[in-house]
């Protein structure tokens, strides 16, 4: 009996991939355990293996097929002596090039949790920045998150000869999430050196290397690891510099992907940037877009204090138009604002931006103009903005994805009532993940996290609409 | 507890006994005027004496070379008079005055000199072990020839981090001296209740870290197995373990009454081993140095110590508005 073979999914967040080369061509019979493909994912080429005895019948995808949706068939394996009944319906896809792919998280696929913002086949929104962080005219090309942070790393570590990345897996693995690829072999394995698994003893290391003199960047494999090195970073890294009454500067980056991920259940999905921004000592930053990812990282890797940098494996895959120039950097403590809108306020960062983005869109479609704000670091924090904004659509809901006990957003609300309280209609309402440990279950998980209707109810209720 | 060698003829110079025994006075002297002022309300907060062992730092300084750094924990008074820091910038900063290393802001457990390469005064038992190895990376990465101390005690020889340290020290051939001042008492844990296996100096050899036990209680022994650590860093060997048994005689901070241990067994200690009298009468027995010469050094460290706290009880607190000052570096044209 016909099986279909169907194109698996080798990361908790690959929605799609790239059929990148056939290992067995048809009328081959395989074993369990025989490697029979190579895919590639949005963080690495993998090798496929058959589960099943059989004799390939027919292959359905062919070699260099980008964009392949998980659980697409990709083969036919029929029993020894059978054959494929029939000609598929569908023709083999064919091979689509390389600039015309699209990147894995972005194209619809089943249990879509994360959406991005704008039409299903592009991931930047169609909206442009009313103030860009580039000077007008100036060329911009699509880049993923991913390729941003990588590009900032190494143009810093090429003005610097101080830079340097440690964690795990940066070097010869190319990055866990593939983050610092090619930066080996451009740079060396005495600046771009493997660590053990072991947060504690190199985030004290790296603190160390930077009271030193150097500049380390120093990636976890998550935040969720950096827990173990806290002592580390707040202890040491953050408050050094004042017990020594300015001597001691501690210049390093803790950087890597931070929130909740697919899937990965509670103690892989945590954000912790309400936990940071409560230190006196640290700056951090959650970019949403790509541009803001590489000038926010040149800026954190330049800037004399240590910084906190909190990236999502979610967005890595995502593309924004990034511009094109010799030395791009976006200074901290500066807002930005996404869409204009006179009716309401949404403030949020990091991945919360594309649950406000696309309620704003769906929001627009009802009559009904909000204000985007993406606050881009929250420690310096630009209260400004959004009070100014406040000032003028007298409503504001705050989007994060992390617990809401003392979170962000309960400080923005804090801050909108001391200084615009007078300005505000409503009460500010905080959309935050729920109180409770990530659970692995899809349909939990996704009840766990902020959603894009949550952002529509509330400002329902803030514009008593 | 080490038993002293017998005193044959030291293979050092009647210059520098006189000198060590000048620094050793120096830290004891200071650390008893620390805890009188202690006692006065002039010192707040935690005071960690380091009486008993100053043989340790005043052995290994002496083998250190400019650019060497060093490191340690919250008990650090003594390692900064050894690296040549002022003592009135030391005890200023004891009395939380502007004129202290700190500017008032970090305290007894919290001071740094850039300029004598002290990088603290850390008060999280262990913190300091990767920071130290990191500062051995920074040099490393220069490629210059320079060495780290890193002290911590017995206690913090039990913590988790040293081991990752250890092993990444190991594995990239780091030039740190892994300093375990094993004055026997983890706060008031003896070590035989804190620790399965009693010789810390052989905790690297799983990480392939040679590692010798000391007499910290004799000046010389430190200094000599400080000669033999340092050549083997700079040599770009990689990590050394010097594992060295002294002893404090005061309580683990200034508010601990120390009833862990007897007072025969301090008394024992501050009578037979004090490595002070030890160099005094190696500087006597040998004819180097009459009654008088010490007591002209007992004169003068008297003065230094007065006037350390002197300048400590008359500088004025400071300024409120110093505050919210040093809570960031300014970042200039990078933010």
């Amino acid at each position: 009996m016909a099986t279909e073979i169907l194109m698996p999914a080798l990361s908790p967040t690959m929605e799609e991939g790239t059929l990148a080369k056939w290992l067995v061509k048809e009328g081959d019979t395989v074993h369990s355990g025989d490697v029979i493909a190579e895919i590639e994912t949005d963080k690495a080429t993998m090798e496929f293996e058959a589960v099943d005895e059989g004799v390939i019948g027919r292959l359905l995808v062919a070699d260099g097929t980008a964009n392949v949706a998980v659980n697409t068939p990709i083969a036919v394996l029929v029993e020894d002596g059978e054959t494929v009944a029939a000609p598929p319906n569908r023709p083999a896809q064919q091979p689509v090039p390389a600039d015309k792919m699209l990147t894995s998280e972005s194209a619809p696929a089943s249990a879509k949790q994360h959406p991005s913002p704008g039409s299903s086949t592009q991931d930047a929104p169609e909206w442009t920045a009313p103030e860009p962080d580039w000077p007008e005219g100036t060329q911009t090309r699509s880049q993923t998150v991913r390729e941003a942070l990588r590009d900032a790393m190494a143009e810093e570590m090429r003005r610097d000869g101080d830079v340097f990345l440690m964690g795990e897996e940066v070097g010869e693995y190319q990055g866990a999430y593939k983050i610092s690829q090619g930066l080996l072999d451009e740079f060396g394995s005495k600046r771009v050196m493997d660590t053990p698994f072991t947060e504690h003893g190199f985030a004290g290391i790296g603190v160390g290397a930077a009271f030193g003199g150097l500049r380390p960047i120093v990636e976890f494999m998550t935040f969720n690891f950096a827990m173990q090195a806290v002592d580390q970073i707040v202890n040491s890294a953050a408050k050094t510099l004042y017990m020594s009454g300015g001597q001691m500067g501690c210049p390093i980056v803790f950087r890597g992907p931070n929130g909740a991920a697919a899937r990965v259940g509670a103690q892989h999905s945590q954000d912790y940037a309400a936990w940071y921004t409560h230190i006196p000592g640290l700056k951090v930053c959650m970019p949403y877009s790509a541009s803001d990812a590489k000038g926010l990282l040149k800026s954190a890797i330049r800037d004399p204090n240590p910084v906190v940098f909190l990236e999502n494996e979610i967005l890595y895959g995502r593309s924004f138009d990034v511009p094109v120039m010799k030395d791009f950097t976006v200074p901290f403590g500066k807002a930005r604002i996404w869409r204009e809108g006179t009716d309401v306020t949404l403030v949020s960062f990091g991945i919360g931006m594309t649950y406000a983005l696309e309620a704003a869109e769906k929001l627009a479609a009802e009559g009904i103009s909000a204000e985007v704000i993406d606050l881009r670091t929250l420690r310096p924090l630009d209260t400004a903005t959004v009070i100014a904004s406040v000032q003028k659509t007298n409503r504001c809901v705050t989007i994060e994805e992390g617990f809401p006990v003392a979170s962000i957003g309960n400080h923005i609300s804090a801050k909108l009532m001391q200084e615009a309280f007078d300005y505000l209609d409503a009460p500010v309402i905080n959309l935050t993940g729920k109180d409770v440990p990530m659970p692995y279950a899809a349909n939990l998980e996704k009840h766990a996290l902020v959603t894009t209707d949550e952002v529509i109810a509330a400002v329902h209720k803030v514009t008593y609409r | 507890m080490v038993t002293r060698k017998p005193a044959a003829k030291p293979n050092v110079s009647a210059d520098a006994l006189k000198t060590w025994y000048r620094d050793m006075l120096l830290i004891r002297r200071f650390e008893e005027k620390a805890g009188q002022l202690y006692g006065m309300g002039l010192i707040g907060g935690f005071c960690h004496l380091y009486i008993g062992q100053e043989a340790v730092v005043v052995g290994l300084e002496s083998t250190a070379e400019e650019g060497d750094k060093r490191i340690t924990s919250y008990r650090d008074h003594g390692h900064m008079l050894a690296c040549g820091m002022d003592p009135k910038g030391v005890m200023a900063e004891l009395t939380g005055r502007e004129g202290g290393y700190s500017k008032g802001k970090g305290g007894s457990m919290h001071m740094f000199s850039r300029e004598k390469h002290f990088y603290g005064g850390h008060g999280i038992v262990g913190a300091q072990v990767p920071i130290g190895a990191g500062l051995a990376f920074s040099d490393k990465y220069r490629g210059n020839q320079n060495v780290t101390f890193t002290y911590f005690g017995d206690g913090a020889a039990n913590q988790g981090q040293v081991y990752e340290t250890f092993n990444m020290a190991a594995l990239w051939k780091l030039p740190v001296i892994f300093v375990i001042e094993n004055n026997q008492y983890a706060m008031g844990t003896a070590q035989v209740r804190s620790t399965s296996t009693p010789d810390l100096h052989t905790r690297g050899e799983a990480f392939g870290i040679p590692g010798e036990i000391v007499d910290g209680m004799d000046v010389l022994a430190v200094r000599d197995a400080g000669e033999k650590a340092v050549k083997h860093c700079r040599s770009g060997k990689g990590p050394y373990i010097l594992e060295i048994k002294t002893y404090r005689y005061r309580g683990h901070s200034m508010s601990d009454p120390a009833k862990y241990r007897t007072r025969e067994e301090v008394q024992k200690m501050r009578s037979e081993r004090d490595p002070i009298e030890h160099v005094r009468e190696l500087l006597l027995q040998g004819k180097h140095a009459t009654e008088d010469d010490l007591k002209a050094i007992d004169k003068e460290i008297k003065a230094v110590v007065t006037d350390a706290a002197d300048f400590a009880r008359k500088c004025p607190e400071p300024k409120l508005d110093e505050l919210w000052t040093d809570v960031y570096a300014d970042a200039g044209e990078a933010n």
